[in-house]
């Protein structure tokens, strides 16, 4: 009763909000539309094919990443490793790889004019195939094993040496005890890590549209691009949704009941680290194996196509690395305008309307990016044809994609500006405008660019919506990295994905720089 | 005419919870600084932000000067109050240094005029040379007296703090609290703090109002409230207590310890309060056998500095008594107990 919030800025949130559901509820509207000739299209083997095909490589994909995350987790937390804080730092690297560089360092490498096609024609040797599933498979675990590396070894962190010195004194030996103790305590970061993996392939677009395996999003683009009728496209994603849908309940559901492991910052004592001994230079090879895949091999390939684009002629990337700062200056600004009134009023004005409005806006994390793509488009075509084709449905989509990241970081700023100060200044008889020009936004602002930059960084990167809504001859770095890939110029993708990779690297370091703060006073 | 009258104030944080603030009255008198006193939780620094404007209470009426601030379907935002206040963290703007603080509230004025009337705020409480500091620069102390400036700068009707002394260190709260009452004084300003700390309230104010659960138990000087209590709760929280039912008699009553004087008159079943310092406790030598005395027993002794607190077993009860730090007495030794004092008679029902 005491605190309600001003009607202006329940109206913003309120048009922000529904902003921000409006593709998902449009998909919804769509299919509902669809008659039952177009059910029983969907209900064919084509579609139980493609969802085999997309759950499979999910559940791949987790299953390499773990055999690959766990035993480095362990080594750069538990052993005496030499320089684990170097692997650990280097390990992180692929998560500034966007999946379509994956892809292209793939194919650019394996693929039909690729960097090994001559030399081993030379030798009369085949070169091993990476369309389909082995490539999907192999670019996807590369992207994708550090969030369970940094998941597992988060929780590692978090035990008790006691423990597992328990488990010791009572008469288990080391491995016994690692199975008996360690790795059961590590299931709640295991499976919060895994599900995150999972949800990461299941929304994909870059690595199985240029590997060319059939799984949803490419499925979903095919039939966009080529088919009549859209109808079949917008019911594949309906189904995406419902599939991801899925495995997000699930992992709060499960996240809910785990509870997060943190990092230790308090822990009262450190593990002494095991000696590896002999097995210290396999441990070794395992990291640099890793290492060279993850991060040499997409950085060399990179040079090499680079500078051999650099010799012989290419296009020019002024007008796509224009295209790129545009759309996603003008998708950060609207990210964090968007989630100025979200954040104020979940944190300010907390009750059941406002922390839904803040819920809400978090569809944009749950919609893949190719079906919130392709429903912007349904919608500017029937809904929309003025706005249709330009800027406004690309910076549309980037709000609705990335209002989730901003509105974490506005509310985070918030959260550490103290209440006091605006009350302190309207009881010195300055009114709520004056307030918020003189104290709130000053002492914001900080946090407002931090999320602005942040939203820039990511939006830098984003292929899928950008490929369907960008106005005609509007490229980015993206686009022109998909295009020339697809292709088969891999001289003229290969200096944009430089570029992309080291945005990338910046955006991904400001995130973890930006968790590692404490919160000020 | 009282300058701020708070008439039935309530107010419920959620409609079905309970009253943070139940039909609280309170009236304030010009130049006056009225102590709102009590535990965590009994709503006064509920009722300082009700004052203030940050809340808006559901039912009762908010008056300052004649003009309704609240209540009575009108509510005055806080910035047309020219209500001050302090709060208990400051809340000094960490991006404005020490004299833009200070002005921060006088944009009425020319910068110029301003900045002259921040900086005599300033050296009033001794701050002359800090003006360009940045918050964040200054001492616990310091930051204070900056956000005691920044809320007197404009020249509120009535100003507002909340735990003033708080967050200072104890061997500073003590000279900081008769300076800034010296100051405040001087200025004649209208003041209402909150504090959960008796020693404070009966230092600093010329009025107490001891709340409890939302509502004001007992008003009035620090000497008579603590002189005579109206409840036990009042009794035990400035000061501590002794509760001993009895049957009064007039001028008296009688108790297990025996006749006891009473301030005021005493009729009937009565519950009795009597402080600690009314006691006395005499080693018994036994080699004077007085008839009557009262023999007890000490089960605990609390050094404090200038005095020391005994607990006692008497008459089958147990009785917190002051004595004087260099009284021989220790656990186990058996003690005369003597009644300096009158007993104040309480409201609450003995049984």
């Amino acid at each position: 009763m005491t605190r309600r919030p001003p009607g202006w800025l329940l109206v913003s949130g309120l048009v922000v909000a529904a902003l921000a559901v409006l593709p998902a509820v449009y998909l919804g509207v769509r299919a509902a539309e669809a008659d039952a000739d177009a059910w029983a299209l969907l209900w064919r083997d084509k579609t139980w094919g493609l969802l085999w095909r997309t759950l499979g490589l999910a559940v791949a994909v987790t299953v390499c990443a773990a055999l690959v995350a766990l035993p480095l987790a362990w080594l750069t937390t538990r052993t005496d490793l030499p320089g684990r804080r170097g692997w650990t730092v280097l390990l992180c690297v692929p998560l500034a790889v966007p999946t379509f560089v994956s892809g292209y360092v793939l194919l650019a490498t394996f693929g039909t004019g690729g960097v090994l096609e001559e030399p081993l024609s030379r030798w009369g040797l085949p070169v091993p195939s990476v369309y389909g599933f082995p490539g999907a498979l192999l670019a996807l675990t590369v992207s994708t094993y550090p969030y369970l590396f940094l998941a597992l070894r988060a929780g590692l962190l978090s035990q008790d040496p006691a423990w597992l010195e328990g488990a010791r004194s009572l008469g288990m030996s080391p491995a016994r005890a690692f199975w008996k103790v360690t790795a059961p305590l590590l299931r709640p970061a295991f499976v919060s890590g895994a599900l995150l993996v999972g949800l990461y392939v299941l929304s994909d677009f870059g690595a199985v549209a240029l590997l060319q395996y059939d799984a949803f999003s490419r499925a979903i683009y095919v039939q966009y691009e080529g088919a009549y009728d859209r109808t079949y496209a917008a019911l594949l994603g309906l189904a995406l949704v419902v599939v991801t849908a899925v495995v997000l309940v699930l992992e709060v559901r499960l996240r809910g009941r785990a509870g997060y492991h943190r990092s230790a910052k308090g822990a009262a004592r450190v593990f002494t680290p095991v000696s590896l001994g002999k097995w210290r230079l396999p441990a070794l090879l395992l990291c640099g194996a890793v290492v060279a895949v993850g991060v040499v091999l997409p950085v060399g390939v990179l040079v090499y196509w680079g500078v051999r684009g650099l010799v012989g002629e290419s296009a020019s990337m002024m007008a796509p690395a224009l295209g790129s700062v545009l759309a996603s200056v003008l998708g950060a600004v609207a990210s964090v305008l968007g989630a100025l009134p979200l954040a104020f009023l979940a944190v300010r004005y907390p009750g059941r309307l406002t922390l839904a409005m803040e819920r809400v806006s978090y569809v944009g994390y749950a919609l893949p990016p190719i079906v919130l793509a392709l429903s912007l488009v349904f919608l500017g075509v029937r809904a929309l044809p003025f706005l249709y084709g330009t800027l406004v449905m690309l910076v549309l989509a980037y709000l609705v994609r990335f209002l989730p990241q901003a509105v974490g970081t506005v509310r985070s700023a918030l959260l550490q500006l103290n209440p006091h100060l605006a009350e302190a200044a309207a009881s010195l008889g300055q009114s709520p405008a004056t307030v918020f020009r003189r104290v709130t936004a000053p002492l914001l602002r900080p946090g407002l660019l931090a999320g602005a930059a942040l939203v820039f960084l990511t939006a830098m990167k984003e292929l899928p919506a950008t490929l369907l809504l960008a106005p005609i001859g509007f490229e980015t770095l993206a686009t022109r990295v998909w295009g020339a890939t697809a292709e088969g110029r891999f001289a003229e993708a290969a200096l944009p994905a430089l570029v992309l990779m080291a945005i990338s690297a910046l955006g991904v370091g400001l995130l973890v720089s930006q968790e590692g703060d404490a919160p000020r006073g | 005419m009282s300058l701020l009258t708070l008439d039935a104030l309530s107010l419920r944080y959620t409609p079905s919870g309970a009253a943070a603030v139940d039909g609280l009255s309170l009236s304030v008198e010009p130049g006056e600084v009225v102590a709102l006193l009590g535990p965590s939780g009994c709503g006064k620094t509920t009722t300082l932000r009700l004052v203030a404007g940050f809340e808006r209470p559901g039912a009762g009426t908010l008056t300052l000067d004649g003009r309704v601030l609240a209540g009575q379907g009108a509510f005055v935002p806080p910035e047309q109050r020219s209500v001050g206040m302090v709060f208990q963290d400051y809340a000094l703007f960490p991006h404005l240094s020490v004299l833009e603080n200070v002005t921060f509230g006088l944009s009425k004025l020319s910068r110029r005029e301003a900045e002259d009337k921040a900086r005599a705020m300033l050296t009033m409480f001794g701050l002359g040379e800090f003006a360009s500091r940045m918050p964040h620069a200054l001492s616990g102390g310091q930051q204070q007296r900056v956000a005691l400036s920044r809320a007197l700068a404009p020249g509120p009707r009535v100003l507002l703090l909340d735990e003033p002394f708080s967050s200072l260190d104890s061997g500073l709260r003590a000279s900081t609290r008769i300076e800034v009452r010296r100051v405040l004084k001087s200025l004649g300003a209208t003041v209402v703090l909150v504090t959960h700390d008796q020693g404070e309230a009966m230092a600093f104010a010329d009025r107490l109002a001891v709340m409890r659960a939302g509502k004001v138990e007992q008003v009035g000087t620090p000497e008579s409230v603590y002189s005579a209590p109206r409840t036990a709760f009042v009794a035990y929280f400035l000061g501590g207590t002794n509760l001993l039912p009895g049957m009064g008699f007039g001028g008296g009553a009688r108790t297990v310890l025996g006749n006891l004087p009473v301030m005021g008159q005493a009729k009937g079943k009565v519950l009795l309060s009597l402080r600690p310092e009314s006691l006395r406790l005499v080693p018994d030598t036994d080699s004077v056998a007085v008839g009557g005395a009262l023999r007890a027993e000490v089960l605990s002794r609390e050094f404090q500095g200038p005095s020391a607190e005994y607990t006692v077993a008497c008459g089958g009860m147990e009785l917190v008594v002051r004595g004087a730090p260099e009284s021989p007495l220790r656990v186990g030794d058996r003690a005369r107990l003597e009644i300096v004092g009158k007993a104040g008679v309480l409201e609450d029902s003995p049984d």
